[in-house]
C-alpha cells in the first residue's frame, strides 16, 4: 500500500516538475520592443561576491544615468541582474540565459578567470558581447569579448620598472595565489627580470591556496629571504580574502615599506577597506586608477556613487572605472552602429574612444584590449592610495605577451580581413603556434 | 629675587636669538622642500641632514607625519593641523602661529618609500644625542638600517658620551653598520665583522653576507663567511624554535575554533554546520563594538576587543539559544537532520550579514597593545598571537572548570550520559539543552573576536573554520575537552612542521591524509570514549 | 538471470518513474528538434542542457540515497567521485580539442603550453581514445571508492567519523586539484571544449543526444539500483543500516556487503559526473568542495531518504529552485535554500515522499526516533 502510494505521488511529481520546468524555460518570456536589455552577470552569493556585488551595483548606476540622458538609440536600458553565486557552471547556464532567454545586447561581468573561460564559448556559440573588467592574465583574444581591464604589460611590468629604478630593487619574491592569473604573471615577470639581468637565486616564487589564513611562516620566509644583502621586494598577486591576513601579518612582524615594500595587483580600495592601514603605510599598489586621481571627471563618478548607493563610505576602485570605460564604449559603438546587433557592434567597437576618469582618453583596440595609463601608488594611512608614479602616455593592452616564448609571436586583430585572436605574424597562419 | 628674574629673562632671550639664528640658517633649505616633487623634497632633505642641525628635527618629523603643507598663496613652507573646518598652519622652524587656512589653500608635501628612509636615516643621525634614551636608542636603530656614512661621526661622538650600555652596544653595532658599507681599515672592519656576529640576527646577517660575498680582501671574505655560518646556525636554531611557536599559535586559533564545536557537536551530539556562522557574529560584533565607541567614546577604542568579549559571547550565544529553542530541539536523536538544518541556517545566517553589512570585509583594528612585536632571544613573537594563545587557553580553562566544577557543568553532563535519568532527578533537561547549546555559540562567538584580528570579517569567515574544527574535535575524539586541545595543536604543529617542506598547499592535503590515516588506526580519535554507550 | 535480477525490482513505483524517464526521451527531442521555433511547445536548447544537469544530479542523488538511504553510510565526500569522473570526461574532451588550442599545439592542453611542459604527464596518456576515457569514469571513483572502504570499514569507522572523513577527503581532492602543478588545469580546470566523438559538442543534436545519454544512465542505474534494493543482498544491506552488529552477529561479513554498495554508488557518481561535463561545459575543482556533497545530501533529503524516486525528486526540485532564484530573486535565493532545509528537516523528516505517504496512509505519526533519548540514539540515527 505505501509503496503503491509513494510510487505514485512519485510520478506525479516527477511530472508535474518537468512540465513545469519545461513550460517555464519553453514559454520564455519576450524582450519588449521598447527597452534594450543589458545583462550583468556578477556573483552576488559565495566567494566572489566580496568583490562582485560592487560591480553590479556600479552597473546599475551607469544605467540609471545614461537612461536619465534619454537611454540609448531612443531606447531606455533595462538591467537583467542574475547570480551566479561565484559557481562557475552557474555563470555558464547564466550567460546562456541572459543570451537566449532574456536576449540581453550585451552582458557585463565576470571576475575570476575561471568564470571567464567558463562562460567564454556560450558567448562565442551564441555571438554574444561580454565585458570583462578585471585585470587579468592576457593569452586570450575573443571576439566576443572585451577586456576592459588591464593585461599584464598595462599593470606588472610597469610596476616592476618602478621598482627597479626608483627603489633599487635587486631581489624578488613573486607570491600568488596559486591560480591562473598568477602563474601567468609571474612567469611573464620572471622572464622580464632574468631579461634584466636578475640571476635565478635572486628570486623567488610561493603559491599559497585561495583564502589562504595563516600567513606567519611564509612572511618569516619573506624576511629571511630580505636579509641577503640586497634590496628586497615582494610582488604580490595574492587573490581577494587572503590579503587581509596577509597584510594584518606583514604589519605585525614588523616589515615596513621602506625594508621590503609590496607591491600587489589585486589589492584596492575596496580591500583595503577591510584593513587598518596605519602599519601598511607605503606599501604599494599598481592599477589603472586610484579613488585618489584628482581630476573633475572622477571627482563627478565618486559624488554620483555615494549619492547613488546612499552611503559616503564607499570607495571606488579600478574594476568599477573598467566598466565605466566598457559601458561608454558600447553606448558610443550602438549609437554609431545604429543597431545592437552583435556583429555590427563588434565591429564599430574598434577604434571607440571614451574619457577615462583619470583625466585622458581611453580607445578600444583591434585586439579588444583597451589603452590606459599605469599608475603606481603607494597605501596611505586612510585607506587610499597616493599616486607615486604615472606612465606619461597610454598603455597599450598586450593579449599575447612578448615575455612566453608560445604566444611572443601571436598578435590579435579582429578588423577585416584577419579577424583573427591568435594570428602567428612567423607563420602567417591563424591558430596559434602550430607544431 | 628681581636679579634672579633678570637674569633668567636674559637667558631666555639669549636661547630664542641662537634658536632663531641657526633657523634663519635653515629657513631657506626649508622653503626648498615644498618645491621639485619627491626629488626636491629629497636634495632639501640631504641637505637638512649634511646641516646637522637638530632644530630641522620638529620639520622633518612633520614631514614623516606628512603635517608639512605648501600655502598656495605665496609658496610658505608651514605646519598645518586640522582645526575646525580648516587647517591651523605654524612655523615649522619656530612654531610660530601663522594663521589659518582652508583645506584647498594649502598643498601636502608628499613622501613615498625612498623619502620615508631618508627620513629616518636623518632623523636618526640628528637624535643621537637625544636626552631621551628611548629616542637615541631609536635613532641608533634608524643608522643602523640606513648605514648613512654622513652619521659616523655623531656617532662616534655619541659613543664616547653614551652612559648606557645597551644603548651604546646598538651604537657600535650601527656604526659597524656604516663600516662595512661604506669601507675602513682592515683591522676596523674585522672588528666590525665580531660586533655584528655577536648580534647575530637576520639584519647582520644581511651585512655579513654582503661582505663575505663582495669584501676586500680574501682574509676579510673568509672572516666574514666564518661570520655567517655561525650565524646562520644559530638562526637555524631560533628558526626550530620559531616553527614551533607557528605550531603552536596555529593550534591554539584551531582550538578556538573547535572549542565551542566541542561542546555543541561533542558534548550534545549536535552536527553544529552553523557553527562557523557563530564565529562570524561573534567577529561582527567586534566591529559594531568598536563602531560604536569609536564614535561615542573615542578613549575607549584600545579597549575594545575587551569589550567586544562579553558582547560577542552574549550575542552568539543569544543566536544560539534561539537556534536551539526553533530549530534542533525538535532534532535531537535524529544527528544528520540537524546538519541538514543548521547547514541551511548558516547559509541564511551568511546571507543576512551579507545584506545588513554587505558582502566587503569590516576593518577592525588592533588595539596597540596587540599590534607590533618583541623578540625574544632570536625569536620573534607576535603580540596579536601571544595574546590569541594565552586567550585559547583561558577560554580551554574556563570552559574546563564550567564543565566540571559547577552545577551547570553537571547538569550538562547528566544529561549527556543519561537524559531521562536527569530528568527524573528533576534536572529541567530542556533549558539545559538550550543554555548548552548558547555556551557552545557563545564561545564560538569568543573565538570571532579573536580571528577578527588575524583574518578577515566577511561574511565567509566562519566557511573557512568549519572544517577544520569539525576534523579537530573527530581527529582529538568526541566528547573529549582535553582531546579537542591535544588535536588543535597537534594538528597546527604539524601542519606548520610540514610546511617549509612541502608548500603550504601540500602540507594541509598531507595533514587531511593523516587524519584520514589516523581514523582508520583509532576509529573513534585520539581520546576515544568507552563503553556500551558509544557502539552503535 | 541478469533479466531476472532487473525485474525483480521492478515494482509499480519503479515502472512509473521509468515511465516518466522514457517519456521525457521521447518529448524533449521532439520539443526540441521537431517542433519550430516560434511555436509555445518547443524547448530550447538551453532548457536541454539544463534539464540534462538536473538528471545528472538525478543520478548522483540516487548514487547517494543508495549508500545513505539504504545502508545507512552518510557520504559527505560523494562529489569527490562525481568530480572525478567529470574530470575523466573531461580529459577526453580536452584531447579532443586537438590544434584548435588558443596556441595550436596538437598534443597539449593550453594549460600545459602556457606552464611550459613540453610533454603530456603519464597520466594523461589513453584519454585521447572514448572507451579508455569511458572506462576511467567508472575506474578511478571506483578504485578510490574501494581502497578508502576498504580501509574505513574493516577499522570499523562508522557514523559520523566516516562522515567527516569522507568529508577530509574531499576537502583533500579539492586542495590537490586545485594545485596547478598537478596537470589538471588548476583552478580554471577543464573548459572550451569542441567536440565529443567527433560531434560538435554545441550542435543541438549533440545536446540533444547527450541528454538521452543521461536519461539512459539514470534509468539504467535506477533498475540497477533497485535491482539491488529488491534482492537478497538489498535486505541484507538495510540490515546493516538498521543494527550493523547484529547481522555481523548472524555471521554475514558486513564489510564486503558494505564495500560493494560504496563502491557501486561512487562509480555511479562517476558516470553522473562524466555526463555533467559535456553538458554544462566545463569541470574545476570547486567540484570537490565540501558544500557540494552537502548539497548533494540535502537533495535527497528533501526528496525522501531511502526512496530511490525521492533521491531523484530531490535533485531535481532543488536545483529547479536554485536555476530560478538566482536569476528570479538573486538577493534571496540563499535564504530561500537554507529556509527550505530547516523547513524540510523540521517538518519534512521523510521528505516530500514521506509526507505524501503520511497523509494518505495515516501512517501512525511519523516522529520514528523522536524522542531524546541519550547518546544510543544519536549513533543510531546516522
Amino acid at each position: 500500500m505505501r509503496h503503491r502510494m509513494t510510487g505514485r505521488v512519485a510520478t506525479f511529481g516527477i511530472s508535474a516538475l518537468a512540465g513545469l520546468a519545461m513550460g517555464a524555460i519553453a514559454g520564455s518570456a519576450q524582450a519588449a520592443d521598447d527597452t534594450i536589455k543589458v545583462g550583468i552577470l556578477h556573483s552576488l552569493s559565495g566567494t566572489m561576491a566580496i568583490s562582485e556585488t560592487t560591480l553590479k551595483d556600479v552597473m546599475l548606476m551607469l544605467i540609471d544615468e545614461q537612461n536619465k540622458k534619454g537611454g540609448v538609440l531612443g531606447k531606455k536600458l533595462e538591467a537583467v541582474v542574475v547570480d551566479p553565486a561565484s559557481n562557475w557552471p552557474l555563470f555558464a547556464e547564466k550567460a546562456r540565459e541572459l543570451l537566449t532567454k532574456d536576449k540581453v545586447a550585451a552582458v557585463f561581468g565576470c571576475w575570476t578567470s575561471v568564470s571567464r573561460k567558463s562562460v567564454l564559448p556560450v558567448f562565442e556559440e551564441l555571438n554574444g558581447l561580454l565585458f570583462y573588467p578585471v585585470q587579468y592574465e592576457g593569452e586570450e583574444s575573443s571576439r566576443n569579448v572585451f577586456y576592459t581591464g588591464a593585461a599584464p604589460n598595462q599593470q606588472a611590468i610597469p610596476a616592476v620598472d618602478y621598482l627597479m629604478s626608483k627603489e633599487k630593487v635587486q631581489r624578488w619574491v613573486l607570491a600568488g595565489t596559486d591560480y591562473v592569473y598568477p602563474r601567468t604573471t609571474n612567469k611573464i615577470l620572471e622572464a622580464y627580470l632574468k631579461g634584466k639581468g636578475v640571476k635565478d637565486e635572486d628570486i623567488k616564487i610561493n603559491y599559497t591556496p585561495f583564502g589562504h589564513s595563516d600567513w606567519q611562516s611564509i612572511v618569516a620566509d619573506i624576511k629571511k629571504f630580505g636579509s641577503a644583502g640586497k634590496k628586497t621586494a615582494v610582488v604580490s598577486t595574492i587573490n581577494g580574502d587572503a590579503n587581509v591576513p596577509f597584510y594584518k601579518e606583514l604589519g605585525n612582524q614588523g616589515i615596513k615599506a621602506q625594508d621590503i615594500p609590496v607591491v600587489a595587483f589585486s589589492v584596492g580600495e575596496e580591500e583595503l577597506a577591510g584593513i587598518d592601514t596605519k602599519p601598511l603605510l607605503g606599501h604599494l599598489a599598481a592599477w589603472n586608477y586610484f579613488q585618489s586621481v584628482d581630476t573633475p571627471i572622477n571627482a563627478e563618478f565618486i559624488k554620483n556613487w555615494k549619492a547613488f548607493t546612499k552611503n559616503d563610505k564607499r570607495v571606488t576602485n579600478d574594476p568599477m572605472e573598467a566598466h565605466y570605460i566598457g559601458f561608454n564604449m558600447w553606448v558610443k559603438a550602438v549609437e554609431a552602429a545604429g543597431t545592437v546587433a552583435p556583429d555590427a557592434v563588434i565591429d564599430s567597437m574598434i577604434g571607440v574612444s571614451v574619457p577615462n576618469l583619470t583625466g585622458g582618453y581611453s580607445a578600444m583596440l583591434p585586439n579588444h584590449h583597451i589603452t590606459k595609463p599605469v599608475l603606481i601608488g603607494e597605501v596611505q594611512e586612510n585607506g587610499q592610495f597616493e599616486t607615486v608614479s604615472k606612465t606619461p602616455g597610454l598603455v597599450p593592452g598586450d593579449e599575447w605577451s612578448d615575455f612566453l616564448p608560445d604566444s611572443k609571436d601571436l598578435i590579435s586583430d579582429w578588423r577585416k580581413p584577419l579577424s583573427c585572436g591568435n594570428f602567428n605574424v612567423k607563420t602567417g597562419k591563424c591558430g596559434g603556434k602550430g607544431s | 629675587m628681581r636679579r634672579a628674574f633678570r637674569w633668567l629673562l636674559a637667558a631666555c632671550v639669549a636661547i630664542a636669538t641662537t634658536s632663531a639664528a641657526l633657523a634663519a640658517d635653515l629657513r631657506p633649505l626649508v622653503q626648498t622642500m615644498g618645491s621639485g616633487g619627491y626629488a626636491g623634497t629629497e636634495k632639501a632633505l640631504n641637505q637638512l641632514s649634511e646641516a646637522g642641525d637638530p632644530a630641522a628635527v620638529p620639520v622633518i618629523e612633520a614631514l614623516q607625519a606628512g603635517d608639512l603643507y605648501v600655502r598656495k598663496a605665496d609658496g610658505l613652507v608651514v605646519i598645518a593641523r586640522k582645526a575646525g573646518a580648516g587647517f591651523a598652519l605654524t612655523d615649522p622652524l619656530s612654531g610660530a602661529v601663522v594663521g589659518e587656512a582652508a583645506s584647498g589653500a594649502i598643498d601636502k608635501i608628499k613622501i613615498n618609500n625612498a623619502l620615508r628612509r631618508s627620513i629616518s636615516a636623518t632623523l636618526g643621525a640628528l637624535t643621537l644625542m637625544s636626552p631621551d634614551p628611548a629616542t637615541r636608542r631609536s635613532a641608533a636603530e634608524a643608522v643602523f638600517k640606513s648605514r648613512d656614512a654622513n652619521a659616523l661621526d655623531t656617532l662616534n661622538t655619541a659613543i664616547a658620551k653614551e652612559k648606557d650600555e645597551r644603548i651604546r652596544r646598538v651604537m657600535e653595532q650601527a656604526r659597524a653598520a656604516v663600516i662595512l658599507t661604506a669601507g675602513a681599515s682592515e683591522g676596523d672592519t674585522q672588528t666590525a665583522i665580531a660586533t655584528l656576529t655577536a648580534r647575530g640576527d637576520r639584519d647582520a646577517l644581511a651585512l655579513l653576507s654582503m661582505i663575505a660575498a663582495s669584501g676586500a680582501t680574501d682574509a676579510l671574505k673568509t672572516a666574514a663567511a666564518g661570520a655567517v655560518a655561525a650565524v646562520e646556525q644559530k638562526l637555524m636554531f631560533w628558526g626550530a624554535l620559531q616553527n614551533l611557536w607557528y605550531g603552536l599559535s596555529l593550534g591554539s586559533v584551531l582550538l578556538l575554533a573547535a572549542i565551542g564545536l566541542a561542546v555543541t557537536f561533542g558534548v550534545m551530539g549536535v552536527i553544529n554546520m552553523a557553527h562557523g556562522e557563530m564565529v562570524m557574529i561573534g567577529a561582527y560584533t567586534t566591529f559594531l563594538v568598536q563602531q560604536g565607541l569609536r564614535t561615542y567614546a573615542p578613549g575607549l577604542t584600545d579597549l575594545s576587543i575587551l569589550l567586544a568579549l562579553p558582547a560577542a559571547f552574549l550575542v552568539s550565544g543569544g543566536v544560539g539559544v534561539i537556534i536551539e529553542r526553533s530549530v534542533i530541539r525538535w532534532l535531537y536523536g535524529r544527528p544528520l537532520e540537524t546538519l541538514l538544518a543548521t547547514w541551511g541556517l548558516s547559509l541564511a545566517l551568511q546571507q543576512a550579514v551579507r545584506s545588513l553589512f554587505g558582502p566587503t570585509n569590516r576593518e577592525v583594528s588592533a588595539p596597540s597593545w596587540m599590534s607590533g612585536a618583541f623578540e625574544l632571544g632570536g625569536l620573534t613573537i607576535t603580540y596579536g598571537r601571544l595574546w590569541i594563545v594565552v586567550f585559547a587557553f583561558a577560554v580551554f580553562a574556563a570552559l574546563l572548570v564550567a564543565l566540571k566544577r559547577t552545577w551547570f557543568g553537571l547538569s550538562i553532563r547528566a544529561v549527556t550520559q543519561n537524559r531521562p535519568m536527569a530528568n527524573a532527578m528533576g534536572i529541567r533537561t530542556a533549558r539545559v539543552d538550550a543554555l548548552t547549546f548558547g555556551l557552545g555559540s557563545g564561545i564560538a562567538g569568543l573565538a570571532g573576536v579573536a580571528l577578527s584580528q588575524i583574518d578577515n570579517v566577511s561574511p565567509n569567515l566562519g566557511q573557512s573554520y568549519i572544517i577544520d574544527s569539525f576534523m579537530v574535535v573527530v581527529f582529538g575524539g568526541v566528547g573529549n575537552l582535553w582531546g579537542t586541545l591535544v588535536g588543535a595543536l597537534a594538528l597546527g604543529s604539524l601542519n606548520k612542521f610540514l610546511e617549509p617542506y612541502a608548500g603550504a598547499v601540500l602540507g594541509k592535503i598531507l595533514v587531511l591524509i593523516f587524519i584520514i590515516l589516523f581514523i582508520q588506526r583509532r576509529p573513534r580519535g585520539l581520546f576515544a570514549l568507552k563503553g556500551r554507550a558509544v557502539e552503535a | 538471470m541478469l533479466t531476472r535480477f532487473f525485474l525483480m525490482g521492478l515494482d509499480r513505483k519503479a515502472g512509473l518513474v521509468l515511465t516518466v524517464l522514457a517519456l521525457l526521451a521521447v518529448l524533449v527531442p521532439v520539443m526540441t528538434l521537431v517542433v519550430p521555433e516560434g511555436s509555445p511547445w518547443h524547448l530550447s536548447i538551453f532548457s536541454v542542457s539544463l534539464l540534462g544537469k538536473y538528471l545528472c544530479f538525478a543520478l548522483l542523488a540516487l548514487a547517494l540515497d543508495l549508500v545513505w538511504g539504504y545502508v545507512g553510510i552518510l557520504s559527505l565526500g560523494h562529489a569527490a567521485f562525481f568530480a572525478l569522473g567529470g574530470y575523466a570526461m573531461g580529459m577526453y574532451l580536452m584531447r579532443q580539442i586537438g590544434p584548435r588550442g588558443v596556441y595550436g599545439n596538437p598534443i597539449l592542453p593550453d594549460f600545459m603550453v602556457f606552464l611550459n611542459w613540453k610533454e603530456l604527464p603519464w597520466y594523461w596518456l589513453g584519454f585521447d581514445h572514448f572507451a579508455f576515457a569511458a572506462l576511467m569514469v567508472l575506474v578511478v571513483p571506483g578504485v578510490l571508492a574501494f581502497a578508502f572502504g576498504w580501509f574505513a570499514f574493516r577499522s570499523r569507522v562508522t557514523g559520523v567519523y566516516l562522515s567527516i572523513i569522507t568529508q577530509a577527503l574531499t576537502f583533500a581532492l579539492l586542495l590537490a586539484f586545485f594545485r596547478n602543478d598537478m596537470g589538471f588545469g588548476g583552478n580554471n580546470g577543464l573548459t572550451d571544449f569542441k567536440e565529443i566523438l567527433g560531434y560538435d559538442i554545441q550542435a543541438p543534436g549533440t545536446r540533444v543526444g547527450l541528454f538521452l545519454a543521461t536519461v539512459a544512465a539514470l534509468a539504467l542505474s535506477y533498475m540497477i539500483a533497485s535491482g539491488i534494493i529488491a534482492s537478497k543482498l538489498g535486505k541484507v544491506l538495510v540490515a546493516i543500516r538498521d543494527t550493523e552488529s547484529r547481522v555481523r552477529f548472524l555471521g554475514y561479513d558486513t564489510e564486503s556487503y558494505k564495500l560493494f554498495a560504496w563502491t557501486l554508488s561512487a562509480c555511479m557518481a562517476g558516470v553522473a559526473g562524466a555526463l555533467y561535463v559535456p553538458q554544462v561545459g566545463i569541470i574545476n575543482p570547486s567540484e570537490f568542495a565540501p558544500a557540494s556533497s552537502i548539497e548533494a545530501v540535502i537533495w535527497v533529503a528533501v526528496g525522501g531518504r531511502g526512496t530511490l524516486a525521492g533521491a531523484i525528486l530531490g535533485a531535481v526540485l532543488v536545483n529547479f529552485g536554485k536555476s530560478y532564484f538566482t536569476g528570479a530573486l538573486p538577493e534571496l535565493w540563499l535564504f530561500a535554500l537554507g529556509g527550505l532545509f530547516v523547513l524540510v528537516t523540521l517538518f519534512l523528516p521523510k521528505g516530500l515522499l514521506g509526507l505524501w505517504a503520511q497523509l494518505t496512509a495515516r501512517l501512525p505519526s511519523g516522529k520514528g526516533k523522536g524522542a531524546p533519548n541519550g547518546k544510543t540514539a544519536d549513533q543510531k540515527g546516522m
